[in-house]
C-alpha cells in the first residue's frame, strides 16, 4: 500500500526533503513524502485481497481526511 | 470541601505520559480520579473521563491511530453517546480525532520542530461542559508541548463546525500552523473536548501559569452534575 498526502494538504516534510535535496544541488520540484506498507496476506484471489486491503486502508492505515492510497498486489 | 468528589477515569494507554499529572490536578481540583488501563472493556463507574497526553504506540502510522481501536475507547464512546464529559489533551486530543468522536485530525507542526512553551488560547465558548467556569473571550495561559499539534479540517467540514459553533479555543499565538488557530474542538453535543494545550500542566501557581484549572474544574463539575442527575 502506499499512502501519501492528498493533493492541497501541507507536507511539512515534504518541504524540508525539497530543501535539502536544493541544498544538495538536485534541481527537483515539490517533494511529497508518503508511507509505504508492505503486507503478506494468505489469500490466492485477487479480488478479494484488494477488498480486503482496502478496508484495511480505510480503517486503519490510511486517514481519508488527509491521505490518499493505492494497492499493488504481488504474487510471492 | 464539603463536597463529594466525583469519580474521574484517567485512561491510560501503552506511551501516555500525562496520565499522573492530569490524575494529580484532578485530585487538587476536588475530584477522585481513577487510573484505567486502554485494555478494560468498561469504564468503572465514572461521571467523566480523561484522555491524557502522551505518545501511545509510540505515535507510529499517525498519532492516536492504533490506540482509538483500545478495548477501553469503545467504552469511552458509548460514555460520550450518554452525554458524559470526556476531555481530550494533546495525544488524547489526537485519538478522539482519529475515533471519529472529535472532527478533523492533528498533524505534524509546520515547523516539525517539537514545541514545548506557554501558549494563549481565547475561549470562544463558555457553555459546554467542559468550559463552563470560562467567559467566552477570556485568554488562558496554557502550555503545550507537541509535534504533531497541528488541527487540520478541509473547508467544507470547517463551515459546517463554524455553522454548528463546534470551535472552543484559539490561539492567540498559533504555534504549530493550525488551521484558523484552532487550539480545541467539541462534539456536536458539546460533552466532548479535545484541545492540544495541556490544562493538567497548569493548575497550581507554583509551577506557571494556573489556568488550565478553568478547563479541569470545568470537568469536575460537569461530573458532579452528572453523578446528581444518576442519583
Amino acid at each position: 500500500m502506499l499512502v501519501r498526502p492528498k493533493a492541497g494538504i501541507l507536507d511539512p516534510q515534504g518541504q524540508a526533503v525539497e530543501g535539502s535535496l536544493r541544498q544538495l544541488g538536485f534541481a527537483v520540484g515539490e517533494a511529497r513524502v508518503g508511507r509505504v506498507v508492505d503486507l503478506e496476506l494468505g489469500s490466492t484471489d485477487a479480488t478479494s485481497a484488494r477488498a480486503e486491503v482496502e478496508r484495511m486502508c480505510e480503517q486503519l492505515l490510511a486517514n481519508p481526511l488527509i491521505e490518499s492510497f493505492e494497492i499493488e498486489l504481488e504474487d510471492v | 470541601m464539603s463536597e463529594r468528589r466525583p469519580q474521574i477515569a484517567v485512561v491510560v494507554f501503552p506511551g501516555s505520559n500525562d496520565d499522573r499529572d492530569a490524575a494529580w490536578a484532578l485530585h487538587a481540583l476536588g475530584a477522585d480520579p481513577v487510573l484505567v488501563w486502554h485494555g478494560e472493556q468498561e469504564l468503572p463507574d465514572v461521571a467523566g473521563v480523561i484522555l491524557p497526553g502522551g505518545f501511545s504506540y509510540g505515535d507510529y502510522l499517525r498519532c492516536g491511530a492504533i490506540a482509538r481501536f483500545a478495548p477501553a475507547m469503545e467504552a469511552v464512546g458509548r460514555f460520550a453517546a450518554d452525554g458524559g464529559p470526556v476531555l481530550g489533551i494533546c495525544n488524547g486530543f489526537q485519538i478522539l480525532c482519529e475515533a471519529g468522536l472529535l472532527p478533523g485530525v492533528l498533524r505534524p507542526n509546520r515547523s516539525l520542530e517539537f514545541i514545548c512553551r506557554d501558549t494563549r488560547v481565547r475561549v470562544e465558548r463558555a457553555d459546554t461542559k467542559l468550559t463552563s467556569r470560562c467567559t467566552v473571550g477570556q485568554t488562558l495561559s496554557i502550555p503545550v508541548k507537541h509535534g504533531e499539534g497541528s488541527w487540520y479540517a478541509h473547508d467544507e467540514l470547517y463551515a459546517e463546525l463554524i455553522a454548528l459553533d463546534q470551535i472552543v479555543l484559539r490561539y492567540e499565538d498559533n504555534p504549530n500552523g493550525s488551521m484558523h488557530d484552532v487550539a480545541g474542538v467539541c462534539s456536536r453535543e458539546g460533552n466532548v473536548l479535545g484541545l492540544m494545550p495541556h490544562p493538567e500542566h497548569a493548575v497550581d501557581p507554583l509551577l506557571g501559569p494556573a489556568d488550565g484549572a478553568f478547563v479541569i474544574a470545568s470537568l469536575v463539575d460537569a461530573a458532579r452534575e452528572r453523578e446528581q442527575a444518576l442519583v
